[in-house]
């Protein structure tokens, strides 16, 4: 019957339901991590958030850091950028110069043990003032950890928004960067702590 | 235990599922069953014992959902269908009417000739994504073939 060739023809697009059960998923709680990316100043970001918050903000696009999260996290793992309209809204402002701190809440599933403590002190930087490593470590509880303090803040899952990039040496050197020392200029620089 | 992140298995078998739902059922129920399968299949899916047949495994749900929703549609629509014979001339079908003697089958074969025909598949593939032997598929392409010619040439 080779008027049943004719079937290969059929085209279809499945958008417009790959969009509908995105949105039914996160209405039954079934999206345990969503994703989105957003162009910044800094390049490509990576944003993935839980039901509790940001838990992952990567430099660079998603594709590297899917495998990792679906293994720590979930494999229930969905590019669903509605999800993050708050926090790239938020991010948007922020590299405009027309915000000062996030309101987003930030879900800490991926750090485990002193680095807590270590982000946690970071958190409370506050916009426009700089820490050093050996204060970072006191504030976490262990003032001669500052190594240790460190190595916690180089593996920050969520840099900008947990502000890593306010801790510099204490002798004024700018220390290291997750996303590299450009970068961390670039954000001391957008909140006036290193001149014009 | 390591199943790849689950926007993988959209990337790769989302347009083929709605491919497939689309020849099963038409471009309207398509989108129903896609978004049913997928849901299924995620609401499962930290379950799965292994990252083996991920596509076979999509594949099944996708053709119990049509077959739920063919069910659905028969339980709507049976008192119209009575005493209605599919008149086509042999030979001459326009594509809707093509398509129309394709959905009339049983799901099963229904299934197996748009595996066949749209899909272009060998029988082991047709098997695999059916769940069924190679035996099997090829059973259900030929009953579905053999009901198809007697429609178009009645």
């Amino acid at each position: 019957m080779n008027e049943l060739d004719r079937l290969s023809a059929l085209e279809s697009d499945a958008s417009t339901a790959v969009a509908a059960f995105r949105r039914r998923a996160a209405e039954q709680g079934l999206l345990d991590v969503a994703y989105a990316e957003l162009d910044s100043p800094l390049g490509l970001l990576s944003l993935f958030v839980t039901p509790r918050g940001l838990v992952r903000l990567a430099y660079g696009p998603a594709e590297g850091e899917l495998e990792e999260i679906a293994e720590r996290l979930s494999p229930r793992i969905v590019a669903a950028p509605e999800r993050t309209d708050e926090l790239r809204r938020e991010l948007q402002e922020y590299f405009a110069g027309e915000r000062r701190g996030f309101d987003a809440a930030v879900d800490w599933s991926l750090i485990r043990g002193f680095a807590t403590a270590v982000l946690q002190a970071t958190a409370r930087i506050p916009f426009g003032a700089v820490s050093s490593y050996r204060e970072i470590a006191g504030e976490a509880g262990s003032p001669n950890a500052y190594r240790a303090a460190g190595n916690a803040l180089g593996s920050n899952p969520v840099p900008i928004v947990v502000p890593c990039h306010r801790v510099l040496h204490a002798g004024g050197g700018l220390g290291g960067y997750t996303g590299g020392l450009d970068r961390k200029r670039y954000l001391l620089h957008l909140e006036g702590v290193l001149g014009k | 235990m390591h199943l790849p992140p689950f926007q993988q298995l959209i990337d790769a078998h989302a347009a083929e599922l709605h491919r497939f739902l689309t020849a099963c059922v038409g471009p309207v129920e398509a989108d129903d069953c896609l978004q049913e399968t997928l849901l299924s299949a995620l609401r499962a899916y930290p379950r799965l014992q292994h990252a083996d047949h991920l596509r076979a495994w999509l594949f099944t749900i996708a053709h119990r959902k049509a077959t739920d929703a063919v069910r659905r549609s028969v339980r709507h629509r049976t008192s119209d269908l009575d005493g209605v014979e599919p008149r086509v001339p042999a030979h001459s079908l326009a594509d809707d009417e093509l398509w129309a003697a394709v959905r009339g089958l049983p799901m099963k074969q229904r299934a197996a000739v748009v595996h066949r025909f749209v899909f272009d598949l060998a029988y082991r593939e047709i098997g695999e994504r059916m769940g069924v032997s190679e035996e099997a598929a090829r059973q259900n392409v030929s009953v579905g073939l053999r009901r198809l010619r007697l429609e178009v040439t009645r």
